[in-house]
Formats: structure tokens, C-alpha cells, sequence
């Protein structure tokens, strides 16, 4: 991994900010929208990045992706890349509004009405087969919460595959992929076993970038899915 | 004399590499493989047979040799005379000892921390002759070390590093010739392809991949921007010795993605080239994408056979471009003979009668992106095809898939990142691969093998009826060459971005890949 050598961005004039902000246009707003305040991708309009804390952190990070996440590298100059990391600390400096709604109340639904937790973990509790909520806070912006929650099979990640599969033997399986290669393929059943099958073992396997998410559009009001959302948005990590 | 007959046994002794042995590689020397490809027509093809169709099941890692580089690792060794020379990354050499794996000497090359690379610290392999190893450096050097220390025993400057200018490519000795060329297609360089006085390192000819003012091709360049117009000739190619022609694959234009700066064909950008072998004088060339504005690069291996064309025998150059089309040309004369996808694209509806493309309109990269197949690695890249004569297939690592391409400024400054432009993936994109065995005249396929996610590594062919390959996922596998069945498979842990080769040690069969970070030698057990 090439760094640069300084480790306090060099390029944050008002030109290399407005050059930052056309890279970025075309790069990154696809998914953590136009001004930053999050989508798919984190929330960036935020004065602390958890990923990035200093100056050399976001350039690794913009440079270089993040491992296992989809966040993907960029093949630009380090110049270009400062400009980006320039333009993304200006809009930290920006005002950026919170949900509004009841995040305790939020809180109930998810634990009870919302049944959240029969799938999804967050930190000790919870189920396994949805991914975890402990940090979905600072990773997910409301707007893509509350987007998840009222129609979850609109933007499916990327590498996300659902997979019912048939063993030869008739055994069946049914989970989220974990991993796959030509001849082999890794996943999760719903009882929260690792399972790993060789494909000529399998009689059927289908794979599909879905999820078994219900929408909660209809179920719960549109306020209780706001204050979902605001709860979430408190999820941070441990703290 | 027994005494000194049992050490000679116990290690062969070191001949000197002549260009005669090269000629003759195959034929004669099956257990060595003294040129990157295994012979000067871009094969990659073993005559040996112990590793055959039948006891591939059993093979087994003999040894495995870790790399202190977390860098792609992309090296395809050399053996000679029981002596495996291979390149590391950044620009370091090992000579090893097959059978166990152990290191016999090692050269480790300072390097400036300034360097200009765009797609990693990477180096593909060493060239032999005489007794020196050759091996081109990220600092844009060539060097020749002595084969039985590593001792430099010259080095010469091929360009300027801080101007753009990296070598990864690995050197084809050529006659009394050490041919050598230049990455940087993404700074803005002018490229060039060298041959260089093996003995001194005296620089014996130079061809510019692209024209100067005042010769032919310089008025496909709009303004100055020839001088930086890139066209690196960063893989291998082939030669033959009857036309005494070097065939050369060349890259991108520059910037890749900004055609609006560089209007005009681009000459001899994403070309193959066919020059002179003492002289470096172009004889012929071919373009495959006039004006590229995604980044395919002609560097591929050219694969010389000779073949039927409409009922007439001819010399063959065949061409599995990264544009997605195959190419059949004449290599005497480079002479469009035939030329048809061989992997999904929708640049151009197809190729007229002098095989140049006819593009789609609406799929220049644009400021918010447009979606383009193939990809910017293309349907083909570096990574080496390989030829068996004895199955009379030409076997291809392709690549599936579609990518997002953009438009960006592109203001030159030396030595400075020129690229105007970028990609990205497919949202929702389902790439994928196969090898697949085509007719190489025809270009048919006659069977293909699916791959989980687009390949990046070579295959070799052996007269054992095997086609060996790498995947993105770690494994290292063996198909039926016949058939494309899989025979064998070994999951290695690591993305293999390199080519498979073969030899003999002590008269047993290896194929050794460069896997992860570390270097596998595998054998029957």
C-alpha cells in the first residue's frame, strides 16, 4: 500500500475543495449522496469519521477501500484523492439534521413490535441470519434506513446472495451466502449453522441477490418507522 | 572423477544459455523453460507427460516459497540446468533450488520511494543468456546479474522513472539481444520498446510506440499530444526467427479515458507491432481500437502458430484482445485475416474488412458514466494463453463482464498521473469467466469450463493432455485438455495473478504458480 508521505492533506484550498467535490460527484455520491449525508454508504457530513479520524486514515480509506466491505478502492492520484478527503472534511463542517423522532420508543419496536431482533444481533442479543446492528448507525444514513425498512429488496449489497440449496443426499439448506468459488459454497442456515458444501454434492442451488427482510411498510405507522429509525441511528457501537 | 560425477549429479551444471537453445527450447529441452512464454511463438505449452490425464488426481505441493511482498505477485520462472530463476515484486530476483525449494541466491534492489506505478509494485519475470539474468526494474533499469551469484553485472537506464516510466514486463532475449519494454500508460509517458547489447547492456535500437513529427502515424495524434500519448509495451511478446520479426503488444493511449485531448486514431496505441529483431525498424502493425477511450490495452501475449486460413496455409498471428474481439492476422505481412468476439461486448457492431472496429455510438465515457462491455481488464489481459500443438486448441483464461466508464480532466505535467478518467463495477453486475478452448484458426470454441468471478491468470497446456489455470478464489486446477473437465483442484489461499509453467527436476515433472504472495511447485506423489 503507497501512502503519502505527509500525513496532513496538502490540498485543501477552496479550488482543490471544488475539484474534490466533481471527483466526488462521479465516484462517490452514488452512494453516500450528493452532500454527504449517507445513503448505502456512511454518512460522511459528520465532523468525526469513526473509519477516518485523521487526514492519512481517509486518504487509506479513499484510496484504498475498505477491506470486506463495499467500499472499493480508487485508481486516482494522490492528488485527486486529497481533493476527495478535502471535500469530504468540508462536509463535516456542514449543518446536518437528525431524525426527529423518539429513539426509546424506537427502541420498543425494534425489540418487540418490529421483531427486528429475530434476525438481526445487536451485540448480545438477537438472532443471526440478518447482519448485525450494533454499528448500522454510523454506517447507514436515516434516509436509507427508513428506506430499508418500508421496501428492504430495493438495494440489495452488492455481494448479498440468498441461497436455498438441495444436497444430493436431500438434506436442504436455506441462508445468506458466506462465500463461493467455482466449485464450492459457503453459508449460513437459518438455524445459525456454518455449512459448506461442494457444488457436484448438490442436486439444486439457487442463488439470488435478495432478501428474506419483510417490509414494514403497512405494519408499522409511519411515525413507529421513524422513531425506528432514529433508535438505529443510535447505533453506534459499543460504547 | 566418480567423486565429481556424483556432485554433478547432485546439481547440474550450469550451461551457458545460447540463443540456439532458446530456438530449440521445446524440442529439445523440455525439462527447462528458458523463455517467459516456453518458446519465442507465445505458447506457454510443456512437452512433458508424466503430469498427464490420468494421475493428475494425485498431484501434491512438492514445496511452497513465501515472498517477503504483500504486492501482486505475478512472476512466471525461468529453469535452467536445474536452476529456477524467478522475479519478486518490487524488482528483486531468487534464483532457487527446484527440488527443495531452497533459496541459492537473491537479489534485492534499492528503490526510490517516488515511483510511478498504477496498478502495483509488480514485476513478471527474469529473461536468460549466456549466464546472465536479466530483469527490468520499477525504476525503469534493465540489469543483468550473473546467473550463478546474482552479482549486477551491468545496468543500464531504459527511462527516466520520475517521467512515468516503470518496467514490469518480463525481457525476451533475443538473438545477442535483450529486448525490454515500458509501463506508464497512466502518466502520460511516450512509449517506446528497446533491445539491448546482451554482454554490455549498450542500447543496440529504440522503436517509439508512437511517431515523432515528420513520421508516418504522428498525424493521428491532434497537437502535441503525441508526447504524451503513453502506448507502453508492458507484456512479453513473441519473435520468429524466420521472419526475424519481434511481435509486440501495445497499451492505451493516454489519457485512457479522455479521447477529446488526443483526437485522431492514436498510432501505434493499442497496436501489435512487428519490428525488426536487429534493427528495431517497424515492418508492420496492426491497431485493434483506433482511438481507445477504455483503457484496452494490446498488451497481450501474441501467439504464433501456423494454420489454415480459408483453405490456405499461412503464418499465423493469433490475437484474443482485451477489446473482447479474437484476431487471426498473417505475421508476415499483418494482413486482417479474421476477427470476431469472443466475449460479450457492445462497443462496436463489428469489424469491417480491414478489421477495424465499427463503434457503437453512445459508449464514450461520459462525466455521470456509461455502461460499457467489456470491462477496463478487458476479456483478455496480460495473463498468458496458452497453444498445444499436440491437442491443435488454443486454450483462453476469458473474462465476463461489463464495467462503468468515466469521463475526467486530463491536464498533462510530467510524471504525473494522466488519465482523464475513471470506472467503476456494474451495480448489480454479475461478471464471471471460463477458460475456454477455441480452434485457433476459426476461433471457435470447442469446449469451455465456467468460472465463478473473471480470471486473472494464465494457463499452460501440457503434452499431458492438462490445461493448468488459477482463480480470483485461491484455487490452483488442472482440466483435461481434450475436454475442459476438471481433473485436479487446490485451494491455495490466495488470488493468483500469474501464469503456470513446467520442468524437470532430477527427472521428475513440476508445474510451479506464483499463488497469493508465495510461489507453489506441485508434482505427482
Amino acid at each position: 500500500m503507497e501512502l503519502p508521505s505527509t500525513s496532513a492533506n496538502p490540498h485543501t484550498t477552496p479550488a482543490d475543495i471544488e475539484q474534490g467535490r466533481k471527483l466526488y460527484g462521479g465516484r462517490c455520491a452514488g452512494c453516500h449522496g450528493p452532500t454527504g449525508d449517507g445513503g448505502k454508504g456512511a454518512n460522511l457530513a459528520q465532523p468525526q469519521l469513526p473509519r477516518a479520524m485523521d487526514d492519512l486514515s481517509l486518504y487509506r480509506v479513499v484510496r484504498y477501500g475498505i477491506p470486506d466491505t463495499e467500499m472499493p478502492a480508487t485508481l486516482l492520484a494522490p492528488r485527486e484523492v486529497w481533493q476527495i478527503c478535502a471535500f469530504v472534511r468540508s462536509l463535516g463542517r456542514l449543518a446536518s439534521s437528525g431524525p426527529t423522532g423518539d429513539a426509546r420508543n424506537g427502541e420498543s419496536i425494534v425489540r418487540g413490535k418490529g421483531g427486528c431482533l429475530a434476525c438481526h444481533s445487536i451485540g448480545t442479543e438477537g438472532g443471526r441470519s440478518g447482519p448485525s446492528l450494533l454499528t448500522v448507525g454510523s454506517r447507514r444514513s436515516p434516509g436509507h434506513l427508513r428506506a430499508k425498512l418500508t421496501d428492504p429488496g430495493a438495494d440489495v449489497p452488492e455481494n448479498y446472495r440468498w441461497v436455498e440449496l438441495t444436497a444430493k443426499d436431500g438434506k436442504k439448506a436455506v441462508g445468506p451466502r458466506l462465500n463461493e468459488d467455482t466449485w464450492s459454497i459457503q453459508l449460513l442456515d437459518g438455524s445459525g449453522r456454518l455449512l459448506s458444501y461442494w457444488k457436484k454434492d448438490l442436486a439444486s442451488l439457487k442463488s439470488e441477490r435478495k432478501t428474506p427482510m419483510p417490509s414494514y411498510q403497512g405494519k408499522l405507522t409511519t411515525s413507529e418507522i421513524n422513531d425506528a429509525v432514529t433508535y438505529l441511528s443510535t447505533l453506534r457501537g459499543i460504547q | 572423477m566418480k567423486i565429481l560425477t556424483a556432485v554433478l549429479a547432485a546439481f547440474p551444471l550450469f550451461a551457458q544459455v545460447t540463443h540456439q537453445r532458446l530456438l530449440e527450447a521445446q524440442a529439445k529441452e523440455p525439462g527447462n523453460w528458458l523463455t517467459y512464454s516456453g518458446n519465442f511463438s507465445g505458447h506457454r505449452y510443456s512437452p512433458l507427460t508424466q503430469i498427464n490425464d490420468t494421475n493428475a488426481a494425485r498431484l501434491k505441493p512438492a514445496w511452497v516459497y513465501q515472498t517477503n511482498s504483500l504486492q501482486k505477485f505475478e512472476t512466471t520462472p525461468l529453469v535452467a540446468d536445474g536452476i529456477m530463476y524467478l522475479s519478486e515484486p518490487p524488482s528483486n530476483v531468487t534464483a532457487l533450488d527446484p527440488r527443495t525449494g531452497r533459496p541459492l541466491w537473491r537479489y534485492r534492489r534499492t528503490l526510490p520511494g517516488d515511483l510511478r506505478v498504477c496498478c502495483g509494485q509488480v514485476n513478471r519475470g527474469v529473461a536468460l543468456l549466456g549466464d546472465l539474468v536479466y530483469v527490468g526494474t520499477l525504476d525503469s533499469y534493465l540489469v543483468a546479474l550473473d546467473a550463478h551469484t546474482g552479482a549486477v553485472r551491468w545496468e543500464t537506464k531504459v527511462a527516466e522513472y520520475t517521467g512515468g516510466y516503470s518496467i514490469t514486463v518480463a525481457p525476451l532475449a533475443v538473438k545477442d539481444k535483450i529486448v525490454v519494454g515500458v509501463a506508464g500508460g497512466e502518466y502520460g509517458v511516450r512509449g517506446l520498446l528497446d533491445a539491448y547489447d546482451a554482454k554490455t547492456g549498450k542500447r543496440a535500437w529504440r522503436f517509439w510506440t508512437i511517431p515523432g513529427p515528420g513520421e508516418p502515424g504522428n498525424e493521428t495524434w491532434a497537437g502535441d499530444s503525441w508526447k504524451s500519448g503513453a502506448a507502453g509495451t508492458w507484456v512479453t511478446g513473441a519473435y520468429d526467427p524466420e521472419t526475424n520479426l519481434v511481435y509486440w503488444g501495445t497499451g492505451n493511449p493516454g489519457p485512457d479515458w479522455n479521447g477529446e485531448v488526443r483526437k485522431g486514431d492514436n498510432l501505434y496505441s493499442d497496436c501489435i507491432i512487428a519490428v525488426d529483431a536487429d534493427t528495431g525498424k517497424l515492418k508492420w502493425y496492426f491497431q485493434f481500437t483506433p482511438h481507445d477511450i477504455h483503457d484496452w490495452d494490446a498488451t497481450e501475449v501474441p501467439v504464433l502458430i501456423d494454420g489454415e486460413v480459408r483453405g490456405q496455409k499461412r503464418k499465423l498471428v493469433i490475437f484474443p484482445n482485451r477489446n473482447a474481439f479474437y484476431y487471426v492476422l498473417d505475421r508476415a505481412s499483418g494482413q486482417f485475416l479474421l476477427g470476431k468476439p469472443y466475449a460479450k461486448q457492445t462497443w462496436a457492431t463489428g469489424l469491417d474488412d480491414n478489421g477495424r472496429p465499427i463503434r457503437v455510438p453512445g459508449t464514450t465515457p461520459t462525466l455521470e458514466g456509461v455502461q460499457v462491455w467489456p470491462s477496463v481488464a478487458g476479456a483478455n489481459n496480460w495473463y498468458s494463453p496458452s497453444y498445444s500443438p499436440k491437442n491443435g486448441l488454443l486454450y483462453i483464461a476469458v473474462r465476463e463482464g461489463g464495467g462503468v466508464y468515466f469521463i475526467g480532466e486530463a491536464v498533462f505535467k510530467e510524471g504525473q498521473r494522466f488519465d482523464g478518467g475513471g470506472f467503476r463495477s456494474i451495480p448489480g453486475g454479475q461478471d464471471d469467466g471460463a477458460i475456454r478452448a477455441f480452434k485457433p484458426a476459426t476461433g471457435e470454441v470447442v469446449w469451455e469450463h465456467k468460472l465463478f468471478s473473471p480470471p486473472f491468470s494464465g494457463v499452460l497446456s501440457t503434452a499431458g493432455n492438462i490445461v493448468f489455470g488459477g482463480t480470483n478464489e485461491g484455487q490452483f486446477f488442472a482440466l483435461q485438455g481434450t475436454t475442459g473437465k476438471l481433473l485436479w483442484k487446490f485451494q491455495a489461499g490466495g488470488i493468483s495473478r500469474s501464469n503456470p509453467m513446467s520442468y524437470l527436476v532430477d527427472g521428475k515433472q513440476q508445474i510451479a504458480m506464483a499463488i497469493g504472495n508465495a510461489l507453489w511447485a506441485f508434482e505427482v506423489q
